[in-house]
């Protein structure tokens, strides 16, 4: 099976899968977030369009917020 | 009856008049300290030395308070005080968020200092009416209300039997009796501090701040909610504190440089007006925007913080509170917030208790009140929450340990530790609405089982045991409190920076201090006990500086510039830390940079422990967490997430579940994840510079220039 790695998580990887489907995939609903996909940060503007390449490694950081 | 009727009641107690005095760079260096045993009212200067060490806000009530009080003063000894003081920064209009007050006090329920921090006009009014702080008290014979007249320069302290006790209409009253005219141009120059009557019967009183919303034509309320202020304040027989000022100016701080205040400021709305609706959406939605993302990332207490998610919390998903608060409004509560998340609920019909019927403005819920009336108690009912955050608010309480200390309740219930015939014939069962609504109003009329609960949990616990005999070891296991306060509303067993984020706070476990849940358990970006120490010791200190200026937490992260991303460190929001150190530079003439900024907060966190310290509080012990907060208890809670403990018990601990019974299961997670927390405060203590007894290091509070003699007079008994 073809994975990814999400903040040290390995998920399954699946032909077509935009940086939107992984944060789907990891119930990630919160918006305050910078996104790397092998260490480049995906904009938010192209969360909807950026392909994962399998074995990828991704990195969601959530900032704070609240309180 | 009407105002006028309401004031031919009143008794003068006493009248004085005093020197206006302008502010200069922030500050008018003076404090107005009032005495109501023998009605005194005088004013201090500040020191040089008091202005350098404690800056303003929660440093001035931290240093007021030491002086007011000895070691063994309890939370209702007349010495007791109240101190309201809002900081340097404080009412400028040009930057959001800087209208904040801080609130200090001994706590009814830590006995220890409760700090609490709060939004509405009055923080802003003090100042521009001459004072940095006011410092309460004494006790009155009976009800009083102290007004404070910034255009006349008198404080008067009146009796006042006739008004009502209750916020949400005494705030009206008291807002049109002291205002020049019923216009809202002059209504909005009025500012009222209240509490309510659950506050006269519990331990969990607050504070209600009021300000006049001249778009709606009615008083609005913000809370300075933790730790039971309210009822001290009751208990000195305080009926409100009224605050009038001339109006506000351009610059009525009188700061050094407006301009790059300014430069900020616009700088700061651009990022509301642009990124907001597509970040946090505060201003729509307040912090209630939370509530959903909580429950996504399993951190929504439900059922006392036994789970973090709940199949029916889409009825308190952000998208309910979007069309249940009013649009389009304005909702800063302070001049000049382009937050504006204040938000409101307008006309909302009451279903219970004393105001049924009729409608009225509910401020709020907020996140913490959201999850704390609601999924917490098992309820999931839009309708409740907001009716319970009246009445909470009217009644002068504080959501957030109403909702824990029900939670706590309604689990010993459904446990049998205690049953219908404690309470009263009430069915306490996790989600019980009418339950819920008859204990909050019980709490303010003094009666029933509304009475016991609002001892708190930790009064809870020993009136259970001692009455019901009820079993204090899953008591104290299930019971969220620490040193005495409720826990504010987020799960912290996955994370265990924020479990350290909860407990080892000077306060009690307020999420103010630091919360690391993303960055600790989402992101593992702080895996070691090193790392997670670095973060227990910058984010505490860092955020005590804003209970410093008084200003609001909220616009530092609730909304991140663009390019916050490509910054070294953008869990810090190094643009927003940058205008926070220019801003103090602009409005006091200082030149500090971010570390010291940093160094003058830990001057005041070191101090306020070397204060729990002093009432015999601060160490080691006094910093351990009930049970709840950091794994599952019992055996439903640990199957609620048996795969997930399991594969944990797997890869951490090297233990294979197999085989084993959950009771084992739980016992061996337990004695990990205990260890583990030892180890993190003997990591966290190191880095703070404190004794593995978790006291500051006298060596370290000299480099801090913290040594004040009455300071290491404490600490040198615990080196
Ligand atoms: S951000 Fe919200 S709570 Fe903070 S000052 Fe502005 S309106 Fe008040």
């Amino acid at each position: 099976m073809d994975t990814v790695t999400v903040n040290g998580n390995v998920i399954a990887w699946k032909e077509g899968m935009t940086v939107r489907n992984v944060l789907d995939e990891m119930k990630y609903s919160f918006r305050l977030l910078i996104i790397k996909v092998n260490g480049g940060i995906v904009k938010r503007e192209n969360w909807d369009d950026f392909s994962v390449p399998k074995n990828a490694d991704i990195k969601v950081i959530h900032l704070m917020s609240g309180g | 009856m009407g105002v006028s009727d309401l004031k031919s009641k009143h008794v003068p107690l006493k009248e004085m008049s005093y020197e206006p005095k302008e502010l200069f760079r922030g500050y008018t260096d003076r404090v107005l300290h009032i005495n109501l045993d023998n009605n005194s009212v005088n004013i201090k200067n500040v020191s040089p030395q008091m202005k350098e060490k404690f800056i303003g806000g929660k440093g001035y009530g931290l240093r007021l308070l030491w002086d007011a009080t000895k070691p063994e003063t309890k939370w209702n000894d007349n010495e007791n005080e109240i101190v309201i003081s809002p900081g340097p920064i404080c009412g400028i209009t040009q930057y959001a968020g800087a209208g904040k007050s801080l609130v200090v006090s001994i706590s009814p329920i830590t006995d220890i200092v409760i700090d609490s921090n709060v939004g509405g006009y009055f923080g802003p009014f003090l100042k521009f009416s001459g004072f940095d702080a006011l410092e309460l008290q004494g006790k009155a014979k009976n009800d009083v209300i102290i007004v404070i007249d910034g255009v006349k320069n008198t404080v008067t302290i009146e009796e006042a039997p006739a008004e009502e006790i209750d916020s949400h209409i005494l705030a009206e009253q008291l807002t049109e009796m002291y205002s020049d005219s019923p216009e809202p141009r002059d209504m909005k120059n009025i500012s009222v501090i209240s509490a309510g009557h659950a506050a006269d019967h519990t331990m969990i009183g607050m504070l209600n701040f009021s300000w006049y919303d001249i778009k709606r034509k009615k008083c609005r309320l913000k809370q300075a909610g933790r730790g039971g202020i309210g009822t001290v304040f009751r208990d000195k027989k305080i009926k409100a504190v009224v605050v009038k000022a001339a109006g506000v100016t351009q610059d009525p701080n009188h700061v050094a440089d407006m301009e790059p205040i300014r430069e900020r400021g616009a700088r700061f709305a651009r990022e509301m007006k642009e990124l907001d609706p597509h970040q946090c959406r505060m201003k729509q939605e307040g912090t209630a925007h939370l509530v959903n993302i909580m429950n996504d990332y399993n951190l929504l207490p439900t059922h006392n913080f036994k789970f973090g998610s709940h199949k029916d919390a889409d009825a308190l998903h952000s998208r309910v509170w979007n069309k249940k608060f009013t649009q389009g409004m304005n909702d800063g509560c302070w001049i000049g917030c382009t937050m504006n998340c204040a938000k409101a609920v307008d006309d909302f019909v009451l279903k219970s208790g004393p105001y049924k019927g009729q409608a009225v403005i509910v401020d709020g819920p907020e996140y913490e009140t959201a999850a704390g009336v609601g999924s917490n108690m098992g309820i999931f009912d839009a309708d409740t929450v907001i009716e319970l955050n009246f009445y909470c608010d009217t009644y002068g309480i504080d959501t957030i340990s109403f909702g824990t200390m029900t939670a706590f309740a309604m689990e010993c219930f459904e446990n049998g530790l205690i049953t219908k015939e404690h309470t009263g014939g009430m069915d306490l069962s996790f989600g019980n609405i009418e339950s819920a609504l008859e204990l909050i109003h019980q709490m303010a009329r003094g009666e029933g089982f509304g009475k016991i609960v609002g001892l708190g949990v930790r009064g809870m616990k020993k009136y259970f045991h001692e009455h019901f005999d009820a079993d204090m070891n899953f008591m104290n296991d299930i019971g969220m409190e620490n040193k005495g306060l409720e826990y504010s509303q987020y799960v912290s067993k996955e994370s265990l920076a924020q479990q350290g984020g909860y407990a080892m706070t000077n306060k009690g476990p307020q999420h103010d201090e630091a919360w690391l849940i993303f960055m600790d358990m989402v992101n593992n970006h702080i895996p070691t006990f090193e790392n997670k120490a670095e973060a227990l010791h910058y984010f505490p200190m860092f955020r005590t500086w804003f209970g410093l200026m008084g200003l609001c937490k909220l616009p530092w992260n609730d909304v991140e510039p663009e390019n916050n991303a490509e910054t070294d460190e953008p869990a810090k929001v190094p643009e927003h830390v940058d205008n926070y150190v220019t801003i103090y530079n602009a409005v006091t003439g200082s030149n500090i940079d971010k570390a010291e900024m940093i160094r003058q907060s830990e001057r005041v966190y070191n101090f306020q422990r070397t204060f729990n310290i002093r009432r015999g509080y601060g160490l080691r012990k006094h910093d351990a967490q009930p049970y709840r907060a950091a794994g599952p208890v019992t055996v439903e809670e640990y199957k609620s997430m048996e795969e997930f403990y399991d594969r944990k018990m797997k890869e951490d601990i090297g233990v294979d579940p197999a085989g084993k019974s959950v009771g084992e299961k739980i016992a061996i997670t337990r004695k990990y994840r205990e260890d583990r927390y030892e180890q993190l405060l003997d990591a966290v203590y190191l880095r703070r510079g404190w004794t593995s007894n978790g006291v500051p290091k006298i060596e370290h509070m000299k480099d801090l220039g913290m040594d004040l003699p009455e300071v290491i007079e404490v600490l040198s008994k615990h080196q």
